[in-house]
C-alpha cells in the first residue's frame, strides 16, 4: 500500500519508543519521587544481567517498597525489584529453618511455615517485606530485647557483588557485618537461610496494661520487659503536661496448646484454635481511595483519636488470646494505608537512645509533646544488645518512632532539632525509615561508616550499587 | 539529592547575580544546600555574590562549596558546553533559570535591535539552557528546575510589552517542559512574582501587590516542596491575574501600574 500523504510537510520524525521499564518510584512514606528503570527478574541468571548491565548510575534492589524514605530508589539508574524471585527453596522442619529466595516475603513465609509449628525470627509492624529488604535494613520487632535483630538469625547468605560473582556469606565475616543493615549497597541478595522460632499455636498471649505517663511506662519496662518475649508501647504524644507520654503497653508471646484449655480460654477463637491451631488467616480491609485530601489528619483529629485511643484501652488485662496477625501487624488489614497522609506523604522518625541517656528521650517527647506534632502512630520499645552489622540500627537503649505528615509547615527544622538531641545523646537514627537527616551527622551515629566505605570502595569500585539514600547521606 | 521536605543539597544558579537567585540560595542553605554553582558573566559582581554566599555560609558554620562559572544568556551557542560541565562534577537538585533584563520599553520601541536583545536573553537564553539542564536533569532522574517568569506574560500591557512578551514565551517554554519531564522524577517550577523591588526595578512605583526577594525565595522553597507546577508571589496574584486576564481591554488599560 502505498505511504499515505499526510497534512505536514516533512515526514514525523520516529518517536522513540516509549521506555516501559521507566518509573516514579518513591518510599512507603511518598515523598521524594524519584525515576528508574525497574527490572523485574524471574531468575537469579535474570538478576546477574540486569545489575551487570545497570549503567554509569548504578543499581540497588528494592522489595516491597517499605522503607519510608529513599532507600529503595535509585535517581536515573537501575532500580531491581527482586518480589518476582520468590522461590522457597527448602524448609527444613526438623532444624526449623528454611532457604528461600530474597523476595519472598514474611507474609509467604508465615503463611506457608506456621501450619508446619515454626514462625519467623522477627517480624516488624508489617509482614509485606521481603527477606532481602529484612536482611538489607536489619529489621528488628517487639522481640528485640531478646531475640536481637533479623541478621541474628540468618544462618547464610547468598550475595551478588559488583564483579558479577555469587558470593556465600555467612555470620562473622566482614562482608556479612557489612550487608547486615547495609541497604543493600554492598549487593544484591539472592538468597538467604533463616533460622525459625517453633509455636504451638497461632494465637497470642497478650497482656495490656495502660500507663499514665512516661516514667511510670519506662519504670515499668525497665522492670518487666525480660519476662515477655514481645512488648512494645504505643505512646500518646499529644497528651500534654502531666500525661506526655502516657501509653497503653501490649507485652505477649506465642500462646501455648495448653493456653486454648482450662476455663479462661472461651470464645469464637478459642474454639477455632482448638479446631485448628496453627491456622493462619489474617483478614484485610478495603483501601482507602487513591486519592485522599491532605490535611486529614491534624493536631485536633489527632489528638482526638490519641485520647480514644488510650481511654479505650483496659487499665490492666492479662492473658487475653489474640490473631497473631492484630497482635504483630494491625495496619496490615488496610491496604494501601499510607495514603491517608494525602499527597505530601509522611516521614516517620526513628531513633534509639541508650538507657543512661533517658533524659535524652524525655526530652524529646516532651518537644514533641510542646510542639503537637499530629502523630498517632508513635510506639516506644526497650531494645537489646546489638548486632554486629556496621550500619544495622539497634542497639542497646529505647527507642521512639513517629509518624508524621510530611506538609507540617517547619518540619524539616524540628526534626533537626529532634536529631541533635538523639545525636548528643550518642544515639542514631534508623536509615530504613529516614527520607531527610542531615548527612553530617551519620558519621557520628555509625562509627563504623568509614569501614563499610572502604569496603564498598574495595569491592565495588565502579558504583554498581548505590541508591537516593545512599547519594543523599553520602554512605 | 532532595529530602523528603524538597530540600536539595545541590543547587545551579542561571543569572548568579540575581537577587531573587540569591534570597532563594540563602533560604537552601539555611537547609541541607552545601554545593552551590553560580553561573553569570564573569566579573566582580559574581565574584562578590558568591563571595557573599561564602561568609554566610561560614557564618553559620556551615561547609558549603560555592563555584562561579562563566555564562552567557546571550550566547546560547555556548550553553550546552558550560552546562554540563556542571552537571558532569555531580548531581544538581535544583537548578535556578534567574537571569533576565527588563530592558527601557520606550527606547526599545525605537531600537529594535535592543529590543531583541531583551528577547534573546529573556527568551532564547532561557530556551537553550533550560534544554540543555532538562537534559541533565534527565538523565539523573531526580531535580527542579526552578524558571521565574513574570506577571508581565500573563497579560500585554502598553508599559512593557517587550519584557513581557519575552516572559510570556519563556512561561510557555517552561510550561511545556514541565510537561515533556512529567513521570521522569523532574519537576518544572514556573514562578510568577508581581513586581519585585529589586536592583533592576529600583526607582520604579511598585504596583499593587508588591513583594521582594526573600518573600519569592519563600515562595519558591514551598513550591518545590509540594512540587507544584506554578506558583505566584504573592499567590493572591493568582486569582487576581485570572480576573484581570479576562478583564474588557477598554477597562485592563486604564488600571495603574
Amino acid at each position: 500500500m502505498p505511504a499515505q500523504h499526510t497534512r505536514r510537510d516533512a515526514p514525523a520524525p520516529q518517536a522513540a519508543p516509549p521506555d516501559r521499564t521507566a518509573r516514579l518510584l518513591t518510599g512507603w512514606g511518598r515523598t521524594a519521587p524519584t525515576g528508574a528503570r525497574v527490572l523485574r527478574p524471574r531468575t537469579r541468571q535474570q538478576a546477574v544481567e540486569a545489575v551487570l548491565a545497570c549503567g554509569a548510575r548504578g543499581s540497588i534492589a528494592r522489595g516491597l517498597g517499605r522503607a519510608y524514605g529513599d532507600a529503595a530508589q535509585n535517581a536515573g539508574g537501575t532500580v531491581v525489584e527482586t518480589t518476582g524471585l520468590d522461590r522457597v527453596l527448602s524448609i527444613d522442619a526438623v532444624e526449623g529453618t528454611v532457604t528461600c529466595e530474597a523476595g519472598v516475603s514474611l507474609h509467604r513465609l508465615m503463611t506457608g511455615l506456621l501450619p508446619l509449628g515454626w514462625f519467623v525470627p522477627v517480624t516488624p509492624g508489617t509482614r509485606y517485606v521481603t527477606v532481602g529488604g529484612a536482611i538489607g535494613a536489619d529489621i528488628h520487632g517487639k522481640n528485640h530485647h531478646v531475640s536481637g535483630s533479623f541478621t541474628r538469625h540468618v544462618r547464610s547468605l547468598e550475595l551478588l557483588t559488583a564483579d558479577g560473582q555469587v558470593r556465600e556469606v555467612v555470620p562473622g565475616s566482614e562482608l556479612f557485618d557489612a550487608t547486615a543493615g547495609g541497604m543493600g549497597l554492598t549487593g544484591l541478595v539472592l538468597s538467604a537461610t533463616i533460622r525459625l522460632l517453633p509455636v504451638e499455636t497461632s494465637l497470642m498471649t497478650v497482656d495490656t496494661e495502660r500507663l499514665p505517663d512516661l516514667d511510670s511506662l519506662l519504670a515499668t519496662l525497665a522492670a518487666t520487659d525480660d519476662r515477655y518475649r514481645y512488648s512494645v508501647a504505643w505512646i500518646d504524644l499529644l497528651a500534654r503536661g502531666m500525661a506526655a507520654g502516657r501509653a497503653v503497653l501490649t507485652r505477649g508471646d506465642h500462646a501455648p496448646l495448653e493456653a486454648l484449655e482450662g476455663r479462661a480460654a472461651r470464645g469464637r477463637l478459642v474454639r477455632a484454635a482448638r479446631r485448628d491451631p496453627l491456622a493462619f488467616r489474617p483478614g484485610r480491609l478495603p483501601p482507602p481511595p487513591r486519592t485522599v485530601p491532605g490535611g486529614l489528619l491534624r493536631g485536633s483529629t489527632v489528638t482526638a483519636f490519641n485520647k480514644l485511643w488510650y481511654h479505650k484501652a483496659p487499665r490492666r488485662r492479662r492473658g487475653e488470646l489474640q490473631r497473631l496477625a492484630s497482635f504483630f501487624h494491625p495496619l496490615d488489614g488496610v491496604p494501601h494505608w499510607n495514603r491517608v497522609y494525602g499527597s505530601a506523604g509522611f516521614v516517620q522518625w526513628q531513633c534509639v537512645v541508650g538507657h543512661e541517656h533517658d533524659d535524652a528521650l524525655r526530652r524529646i517527647v516532651r518537644l514533641i509533646s510542646r510542639r503537637s506534632c499530629p502523630s498517632f502512630l508513635a510506639v516506644l520499645k526497650r531494645f537489646g544488645p546489638g548486632d554486629p552489622g556496621w550500619l544495622s540500627f539497634p542497639a542497646e537503649g529505647w527507642t521512639l518512632a513517629l509518624d508524621i505528615p510530611a506538609g507540617l509547615p517547619g518540619l524539616g527544622d524540628f526534626l533537626d532539632l529532634l536529631d541533635e538531641e538523639v545525636a548528643v545523646a550518642g544515639g542514631r537514627l534508623y536509615l530504613a525509615k529516614d527520607a531527610r537527616m542531615r548527612p553530617e551527622l551519620v558519621p557520628a551515629m555509625y562509627p563504623r561508616l568509614d569501614d563499610f566505605r572502604a569496603l564498598r570502595a574495595r569491592l565495588d569500585p565502579r558504583g554498581v550499587f548505590t541508591s537516593d539514600l545512599a547519594r543523599r547521606l553520602a554512605l | 539529592m532532595k529530602d523528603a521536605f524538597g530540600s536539595p543539597q545541590s543547587l545551579l544558579v542561571l543569572g548568579g547575580t540575581s537577587e531573587i537567585a540569591l534570597a532563594t540560595v540563602r533560604r537552601f542553605m539555611a537547609r541541607r544546600a552545601r554545593t552551590v554553582w553560580l553561573a553569570g558573566r564573569p566579573g566582580s559582581r559574581l565574584d562578590s555574590a558568591a563571595a557573599g554566599l561564602r561568609d554566610e555560609a561560614a557564618a553559620h558554620g556551615a561547609e558549603v562549596a560555592v563555584r562561579t562559572v562563566p555564562f552567557d544568556a546571550l550566547a546560547p551557542e555556548t550553553h550546552e558546553e558550560v552546562l554540563e560541565k556542571v552537571f558532569a562534577e555531580g548531581d544538581i537538585d535544583l537548578v535556578l533559570l534567574a537571569f533576565g533584563v527588563l530592558g527601557d520599553q520606550h527606547a526599545d520601541e525605537q531600537d529594535p535591535m535592543a529590543a531583541v536583545r531583551v528577547t534573546r536573553t529573556n527568551y532564547t537564553g532561557a530556551v537553550s539552557s533550560g534544554l540543555v539542564c532538562a537534559k541533565g536533569l534527565r538523565a539523573q532522574g531526580h531535580g527542579s528546575l526552578v524558571v521565574l517568569s513574570s506577571v508581565a506574560g500573563e497579560r500585554a500591557r502598553r508599559a512593557n510589552f517587550i519584557y513581557g512578551s519575552s516572559k510570556a514565551g519563556l512561561d510557555a517554554f517552561a510550561q511545556g517542559l514541565g510537561e515533556a519531564l512529567r513521570g521522569t522524577g523532574v519537576q518544572v517550577l514556573v514562578v510568577r512574582p508581581g513586581f519585585v523591588h529589586t536592583r533592576m526595578t529600583a526607582g520604579r512605583a511598585p504596583a499593587p501587590l508588591a513583594t521582594t526577594p526573600s518573600a519569592v525565595a519563600e515562595a519558591i522553597e514551598h513550591g518545590v516542596r509540594r512540587r507544584a507546577p506554578v506558583v505566584w508571589v504573592p499567590a493572591a496574584l493568582g486569582p487576581v491575574m485570572s480576573v484581570l486576564r479576562h478583564l474588557p481591554r477598554a477597562l485592563f488599560r486604564r488600571l495603574p501600574g
